[in-house]
């Protein structure tokens, strides 16, 4: 596989190094709508960054000032130690990005699509080339080379795309939805790439609505929510400090559930009672109350995880704009 | 080094183009050839001379000058709106060290180069028809090239207002064809009425189609100079607009 392209200069000190993204007080305004509200964060080198959020909670309103593609109300933006957007032409072309939406040439074959890419970048073209060649095989598209795009499946596409973001060798990665769409087997094959990628040091920016995917591969995430950065820090952490270890999940009558609610207050969890299902979420081992629970019709047992946290931050009633 | 990334576009559109050579010269050159044949040859040849040219030999290189300006409009209006929405092109050069600057260039070189093509294509056949170019006509290829650049701008302006691909409609019927019949191709404007005379010599194509018939013939009856102007402070300014009303459509 591709050892040269995607190897980056290792750095051992990461705290005396300046960060790749640094972002302070940034907002953005859609005439009155405040759309972005006086977020800050930092994504230090070799990190990947989780950003997650409902629908219209201004990731994307976000991650478009980052690249320049919206202009920002106020705030400070420095990329690569660089003042943006004043210096947009050099940090981009240090950014790679994967877009959420397609936006592949239809009419050009697989390796059409990276030449041209590659064009932009002023990539002269016999390391071009050879970047192609090593990106290919990495995402296992070197025997559709010559096909063109319409006939790729929806795997395809993506790990063509990401092929595109890489051909920079961007030090910073911006992954916009990366697994939209796909079917478990392409997710795993991307989430492995992504994978390698970060062993050798890519930092990257993630957002994702598959909250698995955050969780396997973000070492920090930021949720905002109305424009608004709710939380920020380490998934593990957040979710033991914020839901608690375990969750039961209860199914049953609300005499059923009334009666299991009570018993469980002898332990420390908190309830949340949503139509016909209790959750209860442990903050220390409630094995003991299994038994109570062995009388009710159906529940399950299972370690606190990121979508939990996230509907208690964000709410659980859905965000349509 | 900068200043030429724009080129880089350029070369992207020409890779598609190539897949689809036929098809788009045939769309392009179609239209001004049937012209020729069913007004010059069809109609001409029972008409008396106009200012002392056959009718075939007095429209032959307005339709020159159209060619120029139907392929390099079209190609900055339908072309440049499906990079724009449908395969989100724009999106994807933006995310590169390229800027709607490089963008704009890139488009309007590239639509311009498109219709210089047609225009020389033309310029080609139209010995089968009878009409011997002067060598002067060398001369002609530069403002052919203004004036796609021009039509290319008037496109991309369509291409960044526009909502939907019928909006196009008005640029066709309410610029285009008017700018085609309009424009001295096939009736002299000298000889109009003043009023008439005056409006007519302000519509962009009118300068061309003029040096296009100075040129190719190597007759100046007519003062070139202020034609040149015009048509580099008019392509100027549309160059500009477009590139100010494409950064607003692309950067919120």
């Amino acid at each position: 596989m591709s050892q040269t392209i995607l190897q980056q200069e290792s750095v051992p000190d990461l705290s005396s190094q300046p960060a790749i993204v640094s972002v302070t007080g940034l907002t953005k305004r859609f005439g009155d709508r405040l759309v972005v509200d006086n977020i800050s964060f930092d994504i230090q080198r070799g990190q990947c960054v989780g950003f997650l959020g409902p629908n219209g909670a201004g990731k994307t309103t976000c991650i478009n000032m980052l690249l320049g593609l919206v202009e920002k109300s106020a705030g400070e933006i420095r990329i690569f130690d660089l003042e943006a957007p004043r210096f947009h032409r050099d940090i981009k072309a240090r950014i790679g990005v994967v877009p959420q939406a397609d936006s592949l040439d239809p009419d050009l074959s697989v390796e059409e699509n990276l030449r041209t890419y590659a064009g932009y970048f002023r990539i002269p073209r016999r390391l071009a080339r050879q970047r192609i060649e090593e990106l290919l095989h990495f995402f296992a598209l070197h025997n559709r080379r010559d096909e063109i795009i319409e006939h790729l499946s929806g795997g395809q596409r993506r790990r063509l795309l990401l092929a595109r973001a890489l051909l920079n060798e961007p030090q910073l990665l911006i992954l916009d939805e990366p697994t939209i769409g796909l079917d478990p087997q392409a997710r795993h094959l991307i989430w492995e790439r992504l994978a390698i990628l970060q062993a050798q040091g890519t930092t990257m920016l993630l957002t994702s609505h598959y909250l698995d995917e955050v969780s396997r591969l973000s070492q920090q995430v930021l949720i905002l929510d109305h424009g608004q950065v709710v939380v920020q820090g380490e998934p593990r952490q957040l979710i033991t400090d914020m839901v608690g270890l375990e969750v039961f999940e209860v199914d049953g009558t609300a005499a059923e559930l009334d009666a299991l609610a009570a018993s469980f207050r002898q332990c420390n969890a908190t309830q949340e009672r949503v139509g016909d299902k209790l959750y209860v979420y442990a903050r220390e081992d409630c094995s003991r109350l299994v038994k109570v629970l062995g009388e009710a019709g159906s529940w399950v047992r299972r370690p606190a995880n990121l979508e939990d946290l996230f509907i208690q931050l964000t709410g659980r009633s859905l965000r349509e704009t | 080094m900068n200043g030429f990334s724009f080129w880089t576009i350029w070369l992207r559109n020409g890779r598609v183009w190539k897949k689809n050579i036929l098809a788009t010269l045939i769309g392009n050159l179609g239209q001004p050839l049937l012209f020729l044949l069913a007004m010059g040859y069809g109609l001409g040849r029972d008409m008396a001379p106009v200012a002392g040219l056959t009718y075939l030999q007095f429209i032959a290189p307005g339709l020159v000058a159209s060619a120029v300006m139907y392929s390099a409009a079209l190609e900055t209006t339908y072309g440049s709106y499906t990079r724009l929405t449908v395969q989100k092109t724009y999106e994807a050069i933006l995310m590169t060290p390229l800027g709607v600057v490089d963008l704009v260039l890139g488009e309007i070189v590239w639509g311009a180069s498109k219709g210089m093509l047609a225009g020389v294509i033309m310029l080609l056949v139209l010995p089968l028809f009878g009409v011997m170019p002067s060598p002067w006509v060398v001369a002609l290829l530069p403002m052919l090239f203004l004036s796609g650049m021009f039509f290319s701008a008037c496109g991309l302006i369509m291409t960044a207002l526009a909502k939907n691909y019928d909006f196009f409609n008005y640029f066709t019927s309410l610029v285009i064809t008017p700018l085609f019949l309009f424009s001295g191709i096939f009736f002299p404007v000298q000889t109009m009425a003043p009023p008439v005379r005056g409006v007519l010599e302000m519509l962009p194509l009118t300068p061309i189609v003029s040096l296009a018939r100075i040129l190719c013939y190597g007759r100046f009856d007519e003062p070139v100079l202020m034609k040149i102007i015009g048509s580099l402070l008019a392509t100027g300014c549309a160059v500009w607009l477009a590139g100010y009303l494409l950064r607003r459509r692309l950067i919120q």
